[in-house]
């Protein structure tokens, strides 16, 4: 086995693309009103966004396990530092100096 | 390995061939992009909760941002990253002449990224939205929040731009080796990792774009 897998120029192209499409319906959908709904949606295509790069910009689609352990340890340890965090601001009396 | 055996000359003794090498190269870059995704999402936490707190004055700070400025910038970002994937291919099928027309594109993409956010800075700098002493702004409502709101702006984009002008830095550092040879077929593994960081200096903005430029476009900003 190779240390490389080579990445054909097209598949680069059709995730540039992709990233191109997602840019263009985030910026529409934040001109829609779409209620409690315009965060969530522009987070949601963020992370679509990020995850085709990661897979194939970033290569970890033909990367070793050990990788794929690293980027989600990752995104869990970000979980831990969000949801904590938020958990803390959200269930005490921060707020009395707004 | 027995004396008088010859090995690739960017093989470390500690590595028993490139393979190895490469894939502990490309494990300690990622490493390091886990510490930089904690590095950002402090102050993705932090933005969080501000907009939580000031919902009404971060949608109407964020309609000071221009967003063809932000958008164009997030073209030209993935447009670099495109190229930086372009750059890596050729490292690794050895064609030095496209890897370092790629290099180039990239850098000169990174730099059109940078010269788009400085004119940024300078609108609000005249506007007078840059937090502090002369900060100016309306409604006199939002004067307070409309910093926490800037503030989080410059410290975010500023820590961006910073990774943007290590990037551009790194890539200057790849071109000379790609130019003097270093890099070749069997040794692309700089090329791969200086890669790994562009792209995730693109992911960063990939979410600081809708964050702080898109906020509450639709229709007129609740009070």
């Amino acid at each position: 086995m190779s240390a490389h897998h080579i990445v054909p120029v097209r598949t680069y192209v059709i995730i540039f693309g992709l990233l191109m499409l997602g840019t263009y319906l985030t910026v529409q959908a934040a001109f829609l009103d779409l209620g409690a709904f315009n965060t969530p949606i522009a987070l949601a295509i963020a992370i679509a966004k990020a995850t085709v790069v990661v897979l194939y910009f970033m290569h970890v689609k033909y990367s070793p396990k050990l990788t794929w352990i690293v980027v989600i340890g990752s995104v869990f340890w970000l979980a831990v530092l969000l949801i904590m965090t938020f958990g803390d601001y959200a269930t005490r009396a921060w707020r009395t100096f707004g | 390995m027995p004396n008088g055996v010859t090995h690739h000359p960017a093989l470390a003794h500690h590595f028993d061939n490139l393979e190895q090498q490469n894939e502990a190269a490309t494990l300690g870059m990622w490493v390091f992009l886990v510490t930089e995704v904690l590095f950002f999402g402090g102050l993705f936490a932090a933005y969080t909760i501000y907009r939580n707190w000031y919902p009404a004055a971060f949608a109407d700070a964020s309609h000071h941002l221009d967003v063809m400025y932000g958008a164009i910038n997030t073209v030209v970002l993935i447009g670099s990253s495109l190229t930086i994937a372009l750059a890596v291919r050729a490292a690794q099928t050895g064609d030095r002449r496209t890897l370092m027309l790629f290099l180039v594109l990239t850098m000169a993409l990174g730099a059109v990224f940078l010269g788009i956010k400085s004119v940024e800075y300078y609108q609000k700098w005249e506007e007078h939205h840059i937090p502090g002493p002369s900060f100016q702004y309306e409604p006199a409502e939002y004067f307070r929040h409309a910093q926490v709101f800037l503030s989080l702006y410059f410290v975010m984009t500023g820590l961006h731009a910073v990774h943007m002008i290590i990037g551009l830095g790194i890539m200057t550092w790849m071109l000379v080796w790609a130019w003097n040879g270093t890099i070749t077929k069997e040794y692309a593994s700089p090329i791969e990792i200086s890669g790994l960081y562009w792209h995730f200096v693109d992911i960063v903005w990939i979410f600081l774009f809708p964050l702080l430029y898109l906020i509450g476009r639709h229709g007129p900003t609740v009070h």
